[in-house]
């Protein structure tokens, strides 16, 4: 250990020991005094602390929503249709509790400081009170309900049915990456078997060859591309530990569980070009954050959603290439060196053998 | 309720009163083991949960110091860490293996082995008897079993630290498959059996005590103290103590599989895995279900941290204001109430993980109901200090600490169990600001006050006051300022369990608001160790208590001597003649529960 190190934890003992000999003096001067008159005397100023820190503490929530308000998503709204309600919802709930909490916290507070021991005064003796104890069930009960009425509303909208035409992207998790399916064409994903996987073999969702389906499936890593304005239905798996399909712009988190699918949907409202000048970022990008522990590189494991206009999306899966092909390269109709498919080949491939 | 409870204690009590008197005589000759070591006193065995329940706080919130440090300084280097942590802090840096088996342990060792059994196993030991007026517990062996399936719990946790591939990294909670498969991270391998084998340790444990705890309420208490003359701590303990041997087998049973797919190539969690480059046999089970057995112990298990604070708090709220507990048979109600409702709110730590809508919305609904029995207590705790004459002790600033910041992270629960809003919060910091305010944060409060107000019972010393008073100040100012902010961190859903923010376009705008947080979180460290010197210290040169009764409160522990011996009362147990909360009633300070109810005492 160098020295640096011994003069800090000589400072901080040093520090302690001071602070401890202080709290013990204090206590013989109290004593010294008469243990009443120093109890009377804490007691007045721990009266006054409570009110101050009461005010000073409330002066912090609203210091600390004025700096950090614009550092969260709330400025720039949702970038979802549905998630829409989300961001209702919140605003509902932070009304009704924020007044809860206002209420409640200047009344601890204050009658704290209000009631302090004071020479002569005696406590009311007021065990109970049906009628007010009556009040205090009924009135949280009502809140409570407006609040659960709300949100089944929003929860049963958002995790209903995607609406007919919504495009449906697969996404698969693995560790650490994000593996991306579109049905092609046909608009029918192929059949999968966990066995089947083999990243050596292009076959990282385990697809099955023999069926049909999966002969125009596109698979692509890392990034997926959907269109503004169209609902998209993804529906998740994962290869191996539970991960979580998280869209914080969108408002959307799902989980992905090994062996049982899961779904979510949303429509995307606005591309990444115009998210980036919404927000002034010209490196502004819709994250995928995994949002389940799922081993040592959980806090690395990101995906990228580009959301792109129909054209933009016609124009870019044109280019991409059935996955069927890049596993069976000889298979291939558009034959030889295919320049414009290699970009997605390649990474495929890197994929496959981080 | 009251009057079934009155004849039930009226015929039961009466043995065990006047077998205990005789079995008394046979303690006075204790040797050093028997009286500090294997100790069947509860009062001893509650100190003992106590200071090993410190010991732990200690260990838990230094690891939290280690991984702050990596989330507030990523890009830092500290060479004292590689001196430390060796291999884990390779260079001076945390290395993300180290980084993930801190916050996990971290995670266990608070939430069970801190907040169960240093919070409950201290007080319930130490008040349940002292409080209902028995001698010991029903079964002195059984709790002295009970600790020692603790501590040997303790060892095996505090070993896994130890092993070469580090202790188990997967998060306090242990989902599988990432818990079941050594392949899916090195802390998964024999780090994980170890964590296994403490727990179930620990759950013998926590069934053990908890079985005497009931027992002992509903068997010994005193003449006269039906069920509704038990001071709010007791109902506490006690609802506390049939939260855990309901919920912690369901636990057990859920790790009892986990052991199976680990070791005995059953697939009750595990199906349709790749890893490692080779496909797993199993087919067919179910991550998800050890989720529903994990969280139908995991959420009672957040009442059984908190409720024995707020019945303490209740206690001490009312003798410090020198007034009666406002609306206990209210308070008594709510208690059950919550403890009712724990059972049936699970899955809404599960809202996605592809659970039924449907059957989310009756969580929804149930969840939020558990709020109207918590606002009762609130707004109870409230009235009971409106028009008091309020003495602010160390244990009492705790007390009002404790409701403040129950309110705070109450409230945020109306945000995290309502499925629509949880989509946007689940998993990030806004769900680490919530359970450390109000389960953390508060119940630690709740075990401080507790320190505080019953230290002179314990140790028949004060605890120092002026340390007290920093202690506190310090304390409650750095908690909120730790974790106030962090709710803004969760609404721009920001993960939570993630090692560094800086890949991220999303999340990286945090960083100064993440040092922020780690110096005031070391800092509020440091102020906790000032409270384990006052702890240490005060036991053997504190001020000594020189009346029977230093706060003036009702209960019957206060009758005891100054230092009771095994057996607590010297002579007969007194008999009870009312409720405990006396206080300021025709006029007398305090009426104290052994004090007959005389003729002319208004009703009430």
């Amino acid at each position: 250990m160098t020295t640096t190190t011994y003069l800090v934890i000589a400072a901080a003992v040093l520090v302690f020991v001071v602070i401890f000999q202080i709290a013990k003096a204090s206590e013989y001067v109290s004593v010294l005094k008469g243990e009443e008159q120093a109890r009377k005397q804490s007691n007045k100023i721990n009266a006054a602390l409570l009110l101050g820190f009461m005010i000073f503490g409330l002066i912090g929530v609203w210091y600390c929503n004025k700096i950090l308000y614009k550092q969260t998503l709330f400025p720039q709204g949702s970038a979802s249709v549905e998630g829409e309600k989300i961001d209702e919802m919140l605003w509902i709930t932070i009304a009704v509790t924020g007044v809860v909490f206002i209420i409640t916290q200047v009344l601890l507070f204050y009658f704290a400081w209000k009631y302090q021991e004071k020479e002569g005064r005696t406590s009311y003796y007021f065990p109970h009170n049906n009628k007010l104890e009556v009040i205090w069930t009924v009135v949280p009960a009502i809140a409570l309900t407006v609040l659960v009425v709300f949100g089944l509303k929003f929860w049963f909208q958002i995790t209903s049915d995607a609406p007919k035409g919504a495009m449906t992207v697969e996404i698969v998790g693995k560790q650490f990456g994000w593996i991306m399916r579109y049905p092609g064409k046909d608009g029918k994903f192929g059949k999968t078997y966990f066995r089947n996987i083999n990243d050596e073999q292009n076959n990282s969702l385990g697809q099955i060859w023999d069926d049909q389906a999966n002969f125009d499936d596109v698979v692509t890593t890392q990034t997926m591309y959907i269109v503004k304005g169209r609902p998209v239905k993804l529906i998740i798996g994962s290869r191996d530990v539970i991960h979580d399909v998280g869209l914080s712009h969108f408002r959307m988190k799902m989980d992905a569980v090994p062996g049982i699918p899961t779904t979510l949907w949303f429509t995307p409202k606005y591309t990444t070009k115009e998210m980036k000048q919404r927000t002034g970022n010209p490196d502004f990008l819709y994250e995928i954050s995994c949002d389940q522990m799922c081993g040592n590189g959980h806090y690395s494991m990101k995906g990228i959603i580009e959301v792109v206009t129909q054209e933009e999306f016609d124009l870019w899966m044109a280019k991409q290439k059935p996955n069927y092909y890049v596993a069976f390269p000889d298979k291939d109709p558009s034959a030889q060196p295919a320049v414009p498919a290699a970009d997605t080949t390649q990474r495929a491939i890197a994929a496959a053998n981080f | 309720m009251s009057s079934e409870a009155t004849n039930v204690q009226a015929t039961s009590v009466a043995l065990p009163h006047e077998t205990h008197q005789e079995a008394h005589h046979g303690h006075h000759h204790e040797t050093f083991i028997s009286k500090y070591i294997f100790s069947q006193d509860h009062k001893m065995i509650g100190k003992q949960f106590l200071i090993t329940g410190m010991f732990w706080a200690l260990l838990g919130g230094f690891f939290s110091v280690i991984f702050r440090l990596q989330l507030g300084f990523p890009d830092a280097r500290f060479p004292w860490m590689e001196e430390l942590l060796g291999q884990w802090a390779k260079g001076g840096q945390l290395q993300p293996e180290a980084y993930y088996a801190l916050v996990t342990m971290h995670g266990t060792v608070l939430v069970f082995f801190v907040l169960t059994a240093g919070l409950s196993g201290t007080f319930s030991n130490i008040l349940i008897p002292l409080q209902v007026g028995a001698r010991d517990m029903a079964s002195p062996f059984m709790n002295m079993l009970s600790y020692w399936f603790f501590f040997t719990a303790s060892i095996v946790m505090i070993s896994s630290i130890f092993v070469q591939t580090g202790p188990f990294s997967g998060g306090w909670t242990a989902y599988p498959p990432l818990s079941a498969l050594g392949d899916a991270s090195p802390g998964s391998k024999v780090g994980m059996d170890l964590w296994l084998i403490s727990m179930a340790l620990f759950v013998v444990s926590s069934l053990l005590g908890g079985l005497n705890y009931i027992a002992t309420v509903l068997n010994m208490r005193t003449k006269g103290m039906t069920m509704t003359r038990l001071p709010l701590t007791i109902w506490a303990f006690f609802f506390t103590a049939v939260l855990g041997v309901l919920s912690f087998p369901v636990l057990f049973s859920g790790f009892i599989l986990l052991i199976f797919d680990r070791h005995f190539g059953t697939s009750f969690y595990l199906s349709d895995i790749f890893i490692n480059g080779q496909a797993l046999p199993n087919e067919g089970g179910s991550a998800i279900l050890y989720q529903h057995l994990f969280w139908f112990l995991g959420h009672p298990e957040v009442y059984i941290i908190l409720l024995p604070a707020m019945g303490m708090v209740s206690e001490i709220l009312s003798v410090n204001s020198r007034k009666p507990i406002f609306g206990y048979m209210a308070m008594v109600g709510s208690l059950f109430a919550i403890a009712i409702l724990a059972f049936l709110v699970w899955a809404h730590h599960m809202f996605v993980t592809g659970l039924n809508p449907f059957l989310g919305a009756f969580f929804v609904l149930l969840t939020l109901l558990i709020a109207v029995p918590s606002a009762i207590k609130v707004f109870n705790w409230i009235t009971t200090i409106w028009k008091g004459n309020l003495r602010f002790t160390p244990g009492m600033l705790f007390a009002l600490g404790f409701v403040s910041l129950f309110i705070s992270g109450g409230l945020t629960g109306i945000f995290l169990g309502n499925s629509a809003l949880d989509i946007h919060l689940h998993d990030t910091y806004f769900v680490i600001a919530h359970f450390h305010i109000v389960m953390g944060v508060a119940s630690m409060f709740g075990m401080f006050a507790g320190i505080y107000h019953w230290f002179p019972k314990m140790y028949g010393r004060y605890l120092n006051n002026t340390l007290g008073y920093i202690h506190f100040w310090a304390t409650i100012i750095g908690a909120y300022l730790i974790f106030w902010p962090m709710h803004y961190e969760g609404l721009a859903g920001m993960p939570r369990r993630y090692y560094k923010f800086d890949i991220w376009e999303s999340f990286k705008q945090f960083g100064e608001l993440n040092v922020f947080i780690s110096v005031v979180s070391i800092i509020v460290f440091l102020v906790q160790i000032l409270f384990l010197i006052n702890f240490f210290y005060s036991i053997f040169k504190g001020r000594k208590v020189t009346s029977q009764n230093p706060w003036g409160a009702n209960t019957l522990e206060w009758t005891t001597p100054i230092n009771p011996g095994h057996g607590n009362w010297e002579g007969e147990i007194p008999e009870v003649y009312r409720w405990a909360y006396d206080y300021g009633k025709d006029g007398k300070e305090y009426i104290p529960q052994t004090t007959p109810v005389s003729a002319d005492e208004s009703k009430h």
